[in-house]
């Protein structure tokens, strides 16, 4: 067994850690999430010329070929700085449908454009009132002709409102929470029917509310196996899980540091705080927590592209549980450990905690991958 | 034992009831129940009816306006109140500086602040913590140096909670260098509208404006605004600071935001069924509440007990607080991925923070993030820990 990252993947790692902390540091970030589109063109431009777009996808595809462990070391640097250019729904999320799902024309279309940075995707599978399950699924996709009009809504979807192109699931058989009779769609974010409206989330993202109203699709806009679109969904969704606790790491490796530091330098009662054994323990805990975390992500980051549905599906919901739940409890005791400091915007740790405690609320929170992962140990 | 309130206490809380439906304007109690900001004027609109029917004071001795209710009642009181949706009663003038005034102050300081407290005609706000200063208190660094008939004060305050409204602070300021830490302060009551005073702003977790740093630059404070003698400052902050922990326990609002919480879980739905049927978050709650039923009656065991509060009043805070916080977490995880989508409009106007989500989900993440100051403010949990090792526990 070798958990050491090969030299080619440390190379890389130290060229985005770079990038991150010279060009991504808490001023210029505050910047980006104001304008008006929320996350930085220049940024992503940069993330394409040093390759990382092209980190997942096939070499056929244009891609690097890269692994699920490839995927979470740049999703751990980005986690670093707290990034929000829209990588974890371009190219792992809807990049991932496409590369799942998708004919070669249709990969064609799609991923060469995507990895040079100039073409955005999302994927749009949320219901309102679905929760977290995939298979919850209202909007309906109605054949006529050779092709298919699709009318329903999509909540929250990521990165929405700049997406080119939205990964849509929608029911072409069955019943609402049937597993059968999902099918995804390509669908163009300018075509007529679909309207999105773009808001701010609380960690500092931007996500879109879908309404399609009678959208009108050629056969080709079909993505992977009619009626069979819960797989690949799935796995697009359990990849993006798994970067996501990636990109956890970071952001708990990135909050603890900071909180150490605030304990060695702030000083109450003649001593820096760090002397008081009661956050010594505290900041012990955020360590251990950091330490497990790391370790289930490894586990995650390398069973994530598994052909073996049940390995993977355990690996990832036990990742993203227990990230879930460690992460929040590192937010809260950053945030305590910080006193006044840690509630208010001044110092990037509560931007920090606010994306980790958040982490748990995006493709699946604690709860509902506990429970996954107890039906896939089963 | 008999843990049944009295009839007479039962007549007291109907009589409470009926004033508080027929009178709390319907606008802010929406605010309150739909968690939305407050402006000033919702605050001291319903501080106004109540003051108007001699109910402002509720801890105050009769002598000075105050309704002499016992402290059993002044719980129903507050429960009744928060269960309706009334907005919370700005404690800084009411609770801290007023019994401070009413112990140690001058007869003319009784006669000139004491109603203005009751009629919320002045807003004060709690010139305690500084920058360099938040736990470690007594270390304080704001100068007030005598210069004929009155001080020149300056320095800085922060975390000045709503300083931004307000037309009084009362602060802990240092007369003296030269002696003990905790015998060279002074406590100062200080006009916000004086020359030299400028607030600014600090932004919270939640993007919400609750909080400044109040800079003084050579403010002239009148000689007649020192409370009681110069130096002893510190005896009479500690004995404000008893009144503060009890106020934070909340049980009242606890309860009402179990009501709420209830509410959204037969809402919201989980696995094709309301989530209130999901048995993991039942059970959750279940758990909150039973935590909230035992303060409850914790803090009614406290409160009928005639010694006043000692460093009991310490797990009062730390429980009240870790509850509510519960609360706020719960509420939040309720909504799923509905607590994401964020927009200070709707919280501070009303309506929802995304198209598809409900009214009620737009505020209960950032109110999540910004309920994590309870365990800090008001003596951190930590140092409401401390001192219940040394006072009580006697370790
Ligand atoms: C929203 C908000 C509103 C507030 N409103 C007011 C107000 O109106 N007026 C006012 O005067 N103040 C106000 N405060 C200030 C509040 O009282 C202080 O934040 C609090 O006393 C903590 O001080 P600090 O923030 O400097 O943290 P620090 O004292 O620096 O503490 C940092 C961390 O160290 C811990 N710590 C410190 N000493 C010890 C120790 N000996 N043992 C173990 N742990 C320790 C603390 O618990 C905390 O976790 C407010 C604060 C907040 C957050």
């Amino acid at each position: 067994m070798d958990f050491t990252l090969s030299e080619e993947q440390q190379l890389f790692r130290d060229a985005l850690a770079k990038f991150v902390q010279n060009e991504y540091a808490f001023e210029a970030r505050r910047k980006i999430v104001a304008s008006a589109q929320g996350w930085s063109g220049e940024v992503w431009a940069r993330l394409a010329a040093m390759g990382a777009l092209a980190v997942p996808f096939a070499e056929a595809d244009g891609g690097l070929g890269g692994s699920g462990v490839d995927l979470m070391v740049v999703m751990q640097e980005l986690g670093r700085g707290i990034a929000v250019e829209p990588y974890l729904a371009t190219v792992v999320l809807g990049g991932g449908a496409v590369a799942a799902a998708g004919s070669p024309a249709q990969r064609q279309a799609l991923l060469p454009g995507l990895i040079a940075g100039e073409r955005q995707l999302a994927l749009a599978y949320a219901e309102p009132g679905a929760r977290h399950d995939l298979h919850d699924v209202q909007a309906s996709a109605r054949r006529e002709g050779a092709g298919y009009v699709l009318s329903g809504r999509k909540a929250t979807v990521l990165n929405g409102a700049t997406a080119d192109t939205l990964v849509v699931s929608a029911r072409t058989a069955g019943a609402r929470r049937d597993a059968q009779g999902v099918t995804l769609f390509l669908v163009a974010r300018g075509a007529q029917g679909v309207s999105l409206s773009d808001y701010r989330t609380i960690d500092g993202l931007r996500a879109a509310d879908l309404v399609l109203d009678g959208v009108r699709l050629g056969a080709d806009a079909v993505l992977g196996p009619v009626d069979g679109g819960l797989a690949p969904l799935e796995r697009a969704v359990d990849l993006g899980a798994a970067a996501l606790c990636a990109e956890a790491v970071g952001v708990i490796e990135q909050l603890n540091a900071l909180t150490l530091d605030y304990l060695r330098t702030r000083r109450q009662f003649g001593q820096p705080i760090g002397r008081f054994q009661a956050l010594q323990h505290r900041a012990v805990d955020m360590l251990v927590h950091a330490e497990q975390v790391k370790s289930i992500v490894c586990l995650a980051a390398s069973a994530a592209q598994s052909a073996d549905e049940r390995e993977r599906r355990r690996a990832v919901s036990a990742a993203k549980s227990l990230v879930g739940r460690s992460g929040r409890a590192v937010a809260k005791e950053a945030t305590q450990l910080h006193g006044g400091m840690g509630v208010t915007l001044e110092l990037p740790a509560a931007h920090y905690a606010k994306r980790l405690t958040m982490i748990d609320f995006w493709l699946g929170d604690s709860d509902w991958h506990t429970e996954r992962f107890a039906a896939a140990s089963a | 034992m008999d843990l049944h309130y009295t009839p007479e206490e039962q007549a007291f809380r109907a009589e409470v009831r009926e004033f508080v439906r027929a009178r709390l304007p319907r606008d802010i109690s929406a605010k309150v129940l739909g968690h939305r900001r407050l402006a000033k004027d919702d605050y001291v609109r319903w501080q106004k009816i109540l003051h108007e029917r001699g109910w402002i004071a509720a801890g105050w001795p009769v002598e000075h306006g105050g309704t002499g209710w016992s402290a059993v009642q002044q719980h129903i009181f507050d429960e009744e109140c928060a269960a309706a949706g009334a907005p919370r009663l700005i404690p800084f003038g009411l609770n801290m500086v007023a019994p401070v005034i009413m112990q140690f102050g001058s007869e003319q300081q009784k006669r000139r602040y004491l109603p203005r407290i009751l009629s919320s005609e002045d807003w004060w706000c709690q010139g305690y913590s500084e920058p360099g200063s938040g736990s470690d208190l007594a270390s304080l660094k704001t100068r007030a140096v005598r210069q004929g008939d009155h001080y020149v004060v300056n320095g800085q305050k922060t975390w000045t909670t709503l300083a931004q409204y307000a037309d009084m602070i009362f602060c802990l300021v240092r007369t003296d260098s030269s002696v003990k830490p905790q015998e060279g302060i002074s406590f100062l009551l200080i006009d916000m509208h004086a020359p030299g005073v400028t607030v600014r702003p600090l932004y919270l977790y939640d993007e919400e404006h609750e909080v400044n740093e109040v800079f003084f630059d050579d403010v002239k404070v009148p000689l007649e605004n020192l409370v009681g003698s110069e130096g002893k400052g510190w005896t009479y902050a500690k004995y404000l600071l008893g009144h503060e922990r009890t106020g934070i326990t909340g049980v009242g609002a606890s309860k009402r935001e179990l009501a709420l919480l209830k509410e959204i879980a037969a809402q919201q739905a989980k696995d094709g069924r309301p989530l209130a049927a999901d048995p993991v978050f039942r059970q959750r709650l279940a758990q909150v509440e039973i935590d909230l039923l035992a303060l409850e009656m914790t803090l009614l065991r406290v409160l009928s007990s005639r010694t006043k509060p000692g460093p009991e009043a310490s797990i009062l805070k730390i429980k009240g607080t870790e509850v509510q916080q519960a609360l706020t977490e719960l509420m939040m995880d309720a909504l799923g991925p509905l607590a994401l989508p964020f927009s200070r409009t709707a919280i501070e106007e009303g309506g929802s923070a995304a198209p598809l989500a409900p009214d009620y989900a737009a505020p209960l993440a950032a109110r999540y993030f910004n309920w994590r100051k309870t365990s800090i403010y008001g003596g951190s949990n930590e140092i409401q820990r401390n001192i219940i090792a040394q006072q009580v526990l006697g370790l």
